[in-house]
């Protein structure tokens, strides 16, 4: 019990962060422009004639690649700079949850902005008759999405004080494991490399994961993929914690 | 109520800490001396929880840092050194989660925040955020942090640290008010502060205790008398005297 208010606690005060600087709010219109621009400009969703989310999801891993290292590089690296990290892990708080809190209130600040794209779905069902079960498997996917790039932006703010190479280094990872199973990537390496082999890969990578999510599928094997990114790169976080600590 | 058990920390080849023993009663302040680097912030980080000890350990209140870290915490106030505080929150805010943290609610919450304001005379800026205060507020600010759960045993790194005399003077006050009731550790590089408010001291130099007993007993070490000689004294390596 003690626990949970603890995580709660911590959780709090880093969303309150959040909006008590600007970066909220820059964060927000940042993505919401940013998914605006690529759904309507670059994908033209109502030109399509089609009256689903599809052109829509599909920018979400590309967008959390850049914006989702923003909002979590300073979670650890902003603590240690700034030597509060002394602070919080000399109250009663365990190490685990100072993390899960943070974590949570990263993933809980991007599912806001997430949810910020209501109208959207909105209109769609204004001037048409989407099918809002494989819309709503789409924004759970891409929570889920969501969830996995902070959990890896949580651990590149473990490794580092600074929040530049805190950034760049969650923007790496990500991109990596977008890059491993995205398509037009894929399909140049299977020319040379055995087929199991790419497809090994991909099956680490966010992209095919979030794919059938996108069309309407929730498969348990997805939702279990995202879960354990997430539960490997907190238990991760954890480890270079408390060796890092203090340096 | 705070017992030292032959601290020990390595950080790779360095020995920061090698072997600190010492106890502190009730109603005890302990004056923690030492030359820059001499290791006074590493064995009050272990005490504290925040690093672990590579040997030995730390008993407060009767809970061992390493086996019981949350319950041994629950007994500790810690004033860090330059005291660290998240810039972007007011004073109030900052307050309040400490209390959550502390796992205080609703009045009793309320109740602790006001009282620890009042304490350390920070009514006038509660509304301001932590990160434009001048050190000394941001000082009080933390240290209202650290007495807010009224704590049996208060580690204080350098609380008086770069203030001006007034600010020193108050910090000390305080520390004296609260002296009865608690153990207290206090951290400094002013001598005349031992005088003014510690009944005991220790002084360590490259991670050992060279010496522990009260302010008379230190001064008596030397022949002129003074702190400082006998500071001096003990700390100087051959080489540099
Ligand atoms: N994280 C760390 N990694 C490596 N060495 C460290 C670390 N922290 C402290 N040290 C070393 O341990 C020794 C003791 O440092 P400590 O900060 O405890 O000294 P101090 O007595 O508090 O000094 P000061 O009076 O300057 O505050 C120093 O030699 C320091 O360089
Ligand atoms: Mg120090």
């Amino acid at each position: 019990m003690q626990a949970v208010r603890n995580c709660c606690a911590v959780l709090k005060r880093e969303l309150k962060s959040y909006f008590e600087s600007p970066v909220a709010y820059v964060f927000m219109v940042a993505f919401l422009v940013l998914t605006g621009f690529l759904t309507f400009s670059v994908s033209r969703l109502y030109e399509r004639g089609i009256g689903d989310l599809q052109p829509f999801f599909f920018w979400h891993p590309w967008v959390y690649l850049l914006l989702v290292p923003a909002a979590t590089m300073g979670l650890w690296a902003e603590e240690r700079r700034a030597g509060t990290i002394e602070l919080l892990l000399t109250m009663p708080v365990t190490m685990m949850q100072a993390i899960l809190g943070k974590f949570f209130a990263a993933w809980l600040f991007i599912i806001i902005s997430i949810l910020l794209t209501f109208p959207l779905p909105l209109t769609l069902a204004y001037l048409g008759d989407p099918d809002m079960g494989v819309i709503f498997c789409g924004y759970f996917g891409s929570i889920l999405l969501a969830g996995a790039a902070v959990s890896i932006g949580m651990l590149a703010s473990c490794l580092t004080r600074s929040q530049v190479i805190s950034f760049v280094l969650a923007l790496l990872i990500t991109l990596l494991l977008i890059l491993a199973g995205w398509p037009p990537v894929t399909d140049l390496f299977v020319r040379w490399a055995p087929l199991w082999l790419v497809d090994a890969v991909a099956s680490f990578s966010l992209m095919p994961h979030f794919e059938s999510m996108q069309r309407g599928v929730i498969d348990l094997r997805d939702v279990a993929y995202y879960l354990s990114v997430m539960i490997f790169m907190i238990a991760a976080a954890q480890v270079v914690l408390d060796n890092r600590k203090s340096a | 109520m705070l017992e030292v058990r032959n601290l020990q920390k390595h950080f790779g080849a360095i020995r920061a800490v090698a072997g600190v023993s010492f106890r502190v009663a009730q109603g005890e302040v302990l004056g923690f001396l030492g030359p820059n680097g001499a290791g006074k912030t590493t064995t009050m980080r272990m005490i504290t929880g925040f690093l672990p000890p590579s040997g030995g350990t730390a008993l407060v209140c009767g809970h061992d840092v390493r086996e019981a870290p949350v319950e041994a915490k629950r007994c500790i106030g810690y004033l860090p050194e330059n005291a660290p505080a998240y810039d972007s929150m007011t004073v109030l805010n900052f307050l309040r989660f400490a209390a959550e943290i502390r796992g205080f609610r609703g009045a009793d919450l309320v109740g602790r925040v006001e009282s620890a304001i009042e304490k350390c005379r920070i009514e006038e800026i509660r509304h301001q955020s932590i990160g434009t205060l001048s050190k000394g507020y941001r000082q009080r600010v933390v240290f209202a942090q650290a007495i807010l759960h009224d704590p049996p045993v208060l580690i204080m790194d350098e609380p008086t640290d770069g203030l001006d005399p007034n600010q020193k003077h108050t910090v000390r006050e305080m520390i004296k008010g609260m002296a009865a009731e608690k153990a207290i550790i206090v951290s400094t590089h002013i001598l005349e502060e031992v005088d003014a408010v510690c009944s005991r001291a220790i002084i360590i130099r490259h991670g050992q205790i060279v010496a522990n007993g009260t302010p008379q007993e230190l001064k008596s070490q030397s022949r002129t008398g003074r702190l400082d000689d006998v500071f001096r004294k003990l700390t100087l390596d051959k080489e540099d005297s």
